[in-house]
């Protein structure tokens, strides 16, 4: 009896890589080097809540119904973010990265996997306070075209203003965090003037290369889901998508250290996973 | 050997109660162990650094992608969900809340007992909610061994309860009781 369970484990690892498989080859989406436990569990959860009998079962409905792919699509990728999420991240940017993009004339940003946006805002409210937000330029991009909608709209629900007025503030917010939304019924819309210089785009870390030449790259807890290898590939990416002195900003359990090209950044703060692309002297 | 890792799960009361726990540990302990405490979203490392002070065994708290060592006792770091890999590493994911809570220990138990199978013990410590009854159910499912602390000595019984009701655990022992098991099961 317990012996059949590893063998149906077996089953089920080999199900999970032929489904995504499925999912590459049919609609370009690539998780065959997500974190392994991550795809499993969101996909045998799947699994429970519908009348499928196995993931090979599970296979042949993505492959034939477009629909459900969205579904599997949204199983897979993790949108749960919030603004200022990690108030010292931003604290620490105010403090030692922005007084070095002050002595540029124009700065572009690259915010990958930003998601439903609540951290681009935050990051162009950060701009606006320390007067750079008029001669910056922020890319925020995402795999996933339904979350990109919600973060252009900028609307969000008010419920967790509240939480999100706590961390403006505990990450060094100068203002009354209400000058930055006005309050309609259930929602909150981010004001216009935020929403300038943001360009929302489609970008997929796995399989699209650099678009741009950046001052600063922010990607926060996405790398977390990658393995090593694919962590190596986007690292590499952010590098060759910086200037010299460009900084990178990660999630605060997400390193650099073990990555091929962690000599290729300085440390700037520990804590807060902020980075330095090293000046190359030619 | 016959067991190979320990999940430990905790909520209300678990500090309290691991402090008793983790130090009694022998050095020569020799599975890793990870450990699940709901804790508030923005404190910092001092569970781990506290008890690591305490004790015997190597307790730190849980680093992405970490590659998973004999005899290390693993914390599940603030706001971020802990997963096993099957090629025994450590991941993290920020999805949302479940039952209420990030980390969450039913998602460290789902996720060892893909890796661990039937060589996974798991154990629901003191707590006031009912996290972990569904994991624990997943590893006896997969053959695993299970253990839910004694309701009457919890600071809050109402996980263990849930627990014992959800998963029929193998033993439900005091918090001595249970070291005593596992310095037990580790020889076997």
């Amino acid at each position: 009896m317990i012996k059949d369970i590893d063998i149906t484990n077996q089953t089920i690892n080999i199900e999970i890589d032929l489904i995504l498989e499925a999912i590459y080859n049919k609609y370009g989406y690539d998780f065959r080097n997500y974190s392994k436990a991550h795809v499993k569990r969101r996909l045998l959860n799947r699994l429970s809540t519908s009348n499928l009998k196995s993931i090979s079962e599970m296979q042949h409905k993505v492959l034939h119904e477009p629909e459900f792919f969205e579904v599997i699509l949204r199983d897979l990728s993790i949108n749960v973010t919030e603004m200022f999420r990690d108030p010292g991240f931003y604290l620490a940017l105010r403090k030692e990265v922005i007084p070095v993009l002050k002595t540029y004339p124009f700065i572009k940003i690259w915010h990958a996997g930003c998601s439903t946006g609540e951290e681009v805002y935050s990051f162009a409210v950060l701009l606006k306070e320390e007067g750079l937000y008029d001669r910056s330029q922020i890319y925020a991009t995402d795999f996933n075209r339904d979350v990109l909608e919600i973060a252009k709209k900028g609307i969000y629900p008010i419920d967790r203003i509240k939480e999100f007025t706590a961390n403006y503030q505990a990450a060094g917010g100068k203002q009354s965090f209400s000058d930055y939304y006005m309050a309609n019924y259930n929602s909150v819309i981010y004001d216009q003037s935020l929403k300038k210089n943001l360009v929302f785009a489609e970008h997929n870390l796995v399989t699209d290369s650099v678009f741009a030449e950046v001052n600063l790259v922010i990607c926060r807890n996405v790398l977390i889901y990658f393995n090593k290898e694919l962590q190596n590939r986007v690292v590499s990416l952010f590098y060759d998508s910086l200037i010299n002195g460009g900084y990178l900003g990660l999630g605060s359990k997400e390193t650099i250290q073990f990555t091929k090209k962690s000599d290729g950044f300085e440390v700037i703060n520990r804590g807060e996973k902020i980075y330095k692309k090293k000046i190359i002297k030619l | 050997m016959l067991y190979k890792a320990v999940v430990i799960g905790a909520s209300a009361g678990g500090f309290n109660a691991l402090r008793n726990f983790i130090p009694k540990l022998p050095k020569q302990f020799s599975m890793p162990v990870f450990i699940v405490q709901h804790i508030s979203p923005s404190s910092d490392s001092y569970m781990s650094l506290f008890l690591n002070k305490l004790s015997k065994l190597n307790v730190k708290e849980a680093d992405e992608k970490e590659k998973i060592k004999p005899g290390n006792v693993y914390i599940s770091p603030p706001n971020y969900h802990l997963l096993i890999e099957e090629n025994l590493s450590i991941s993290f994911s920020t999805e949302a809340k479940k039952n209420y809570s990030r980390p969450s220990i039913d998602i460290l138990f789902e996720t060892a007992s893909y890796a661990y199978g039937k060589k996974l013990i798991g154990i629901i410590l003191t707590g006031a909610n009912n996290d972990g009854a569904a994991g624990l159910l997943k590893i006896k499912e997969a053959g695993g061994y299970c253990i839910v602390q004694e309701p009457s000595e919890a600071e809050a019984p109402a996980m263990p309860l849930a627990a014992i009701k959800k998963a029929k655990p193998n033993r439900i022992l005091k918090l001595n009781e249970i070291v005593d098991l596992l310095v037990k099961l580790d020889s076997q």
